[in-house]
């Protein structure tokens, strides 16, 4: 269970987070929705340590992230970032590798071998694993940091926009991937997503954050309602309901 | 790493090995003062050559071409920009600043105490140089390199400056120019703290590599990144000055030796470090020998050896179509 308790961040004079509180319980996929701006990646980043707690206490399973040893958090919770710039020359299956790191400190046993080439075989990448990612297609690149997370065999999962850069086709083999994991693997997948409809049809909950607030928070069906959408995205927009699955017209 | 890859870097591996061992026969063959291989052992003389100048002046060049290579490595690694080395971003130049300082307050100092201060004032001074590196936007990575040369320019010239007003100029030139030609036994010892450095580099290879994907992936990984940084700044400095101290600077090892295992290999430490150790030694104890024979008996310094073959190495390097393998 990750445990959010009035978490508030200030970048200079400006708010990014006010006085956040939120509980996500163990499995399932949770989406954090809002435009541009509203603190989606900074509350991310926040809950995986990369910077500093400046109010309020953040716990996963009980840990608080801000006093519990970095490689103790390695083994509790991987997270994905967007690093654009890709500056090292690595394999595939090397880069999937580092997934290990948190466990064996660098030193690989077989069963690590093993869960490099399971997680290798969940993205669809066992014909790229001796592949250098510079040569890889932004799609297959982003499938390689998701499998390197998967391989750090977490049972928290946390991904900023992972479907940037990526086309109709893997955006929607990347979530059905991390559903997939989800539900077979029992993981906890947290994800900052942009388009509303892959949140729509793959998380079991939304929240979404406007202005540095939670101001909306529920199950897909219940969340994207025109009202909600409004208040959150501040336009009008119609939804229809397909397959038992809310698609929201946000692009008329 | 795949069996074909071990496979090819075992075989890169063999090639390596067997150059940097006939370079180092050649080295203790080649010198103006006569030592017949064939007396070696009836002729005190020869021995005495062999022991207390040849064979220091080749270890010397293989740990200072080593742990220039791995030092322009790891200074890659922290920086994220595959284009800066210590000699041109101001680690050298802060060494020589320290070196300097101490010769002119305490002119008695020992060798290892102005090792000290090198480092010291090495590790000041690429502290700064990475400071202000990780705030130049990633989008922009000539930036980087480009200020390391302001930079290391800047520290330079004020090293110049002080040399000249304490006439000590010609001094200066010792460090600022690699030469091994003063290397004597008893007078390149300290270089084996290099090869000191080299070796904990190796030990935290996965983690430099780790280090290489940027400070969230580090940290997302369990890695103590601040605590790494600092390692990483440490083992450049320490062995920047011990090579600025004891032979002086040698130019562009550490810029095109990394640069071309990478090409060739990859970015994986763990495999490719020892490559690069034993490349940057091959090159350098490569020029050495070059130095001592183009114009035989004289000699030219290591340093301006380097800067045209690793010069005309980095454009080659800069013009040549990026592969992608």
């Amino acid at each position: 269970m990750i445990r959010i308790e009035n978490v508030s961040l200030r970048h200079g004079k400006t708010q990014i987070l006010h006085d956040i509180s939120l509980t996500i319980a163990k499995g399932g996929i949770t989406a954090l929705v809002g435009p541009n701006g509203a603190g989606k990646s900074s509350l991310l980043s926040l809950i995986a340590r990369l910077q500093p707690l400046q109010a309020g206490r953040i716990t996963v399973d009980g840990f608080h992230v801000d006093a519990t040893p970095n490689r103790d958090l390695a083994r509790i919770l991987a997270i994905l970032r967007q690093d654009s710039i890709f500056t090292s020359r690595l394999r595939v299956r090397e880069l999937v590798s580092f997934g290990r790191f948190p466990h064996g400190r660098g030193r690989l046993t077989p069963a690590d071998y093993a869960i490099i080439d399971q997680s290798l075989q969940q993205f669809d990448l066992t014909d790229l694993a001796d592949r250098f990612i510079e040569t890889l297609s932004g799609g297959q690149r982003q499938r390689a940091l998701v499998a390197m997370a998967f391989a750090q065999e977490t049972d928290y999962l946390l991904l900023d926009e992972p479907l940037n850069n990526l086309d109709m086709y893997f955006a929607r083999e990347l979530m059905r991937s991390l559903r997939r994991i989800a539900d077979e693997n029992g993981k906890t997948i947290v994800i900052v997503l942009h388009d509303i409809n892959q949140a729509g049809a793959h998380a079991d909950r939304i929240v979404a954050l406007k202005s540095g607030r939670i101001v909306a928070d529920g199950a897909p069906c219940d969340l994207l309602t025109p009202k909600t959408l409004q208040a959150i995205f501040g336009f009008e927009m119609r939804v229809e309901t397909v397959d038992d699955t809310p698609v929201v017209l946000h692009f008329r | 790493m795949s069996i074909a890859a071990a496979k090819q870097s075992s075989k890169t591996g063999w090639i390596a090995g067997l150059t940097l061992a006939v370079l180092f026969v050649f080295s203790l063959c080649v010198g103006v003062g006569d030592m017949p291989v064939t007396l070696l052992f009836s002729d005190g003389q020869a021995l005495e050559l062999l022991l207390v100048s040849r064979l220091p002046r080749t270890l010397a060049a293989i740990l200072v071409g080593a742990g220039l290579a791995i030092a322009g490595l790891i200074m890659q690694t922290l920086a994220r920009n595959r284009y800066v080395e210590p000699a041109t971003a101001g680690t050298a130049q802060s060494a020589e600043l320290g070196i300097l300082l101490v010769t002119l307050f305490f002119p008695a100092a020992s060798l290892l105490f102005k090792s000290l201060a090198a480092s010291a004032a090495a590790l000041l001074g690429t502290s700064l140089f990475l400071m202000t590196a990780h705030r130049l936007p990633p989008t922009q990575p000539f930036l980087v390199p480009l200020f390391g040369l302001v930079y290391g320019g800047v520290i330079g010239a004020a090293v110049t400056f002080l040399a000249w007003e304490a006439d000590l100029l010609q001094y200066l030139s010792v460090w600022t120019n690699g030469d091994f030609s003063g290397v004597l036994r008893g007078r390149y010892e300290l270089l084996w703290l290099g090869a000191l450095m080299v070796v904990i580099a190796w030990i935290v290879a996965d983690r430099l590599t780790i280090m290489a994907l940027g400070r969230d992936a580090s940290i997302g990984l369990g890695l103590d990144y601040a605590r790494m940084l600092q390692l990483g700044l440490t083992i450049v400095s320490v062995i920047s000055a011990l090579s600025v101290v004891v032979v002086g600077m040698i130019p562009f090892v550490g810029l095109v030796v990394p640069n071309i295992v990478s090409r060739l290999m990859g970015d994986n430490m763990r495999g490719t470090l020892p490559f690069v150790a034993a490349s940057g030694a091959i090159l350098v104890l490569g020029c050495d020998i070059l130095g001592r024979l183009i114009r035989y008996p004289y000699e030219i310094p290591v340093g301006t050896m380097m800067g045209c073959v690793g010069g005309l190495i980095f454009l080659w390097l800069l013009f040549r179509r990026p592969s992608h393998v």
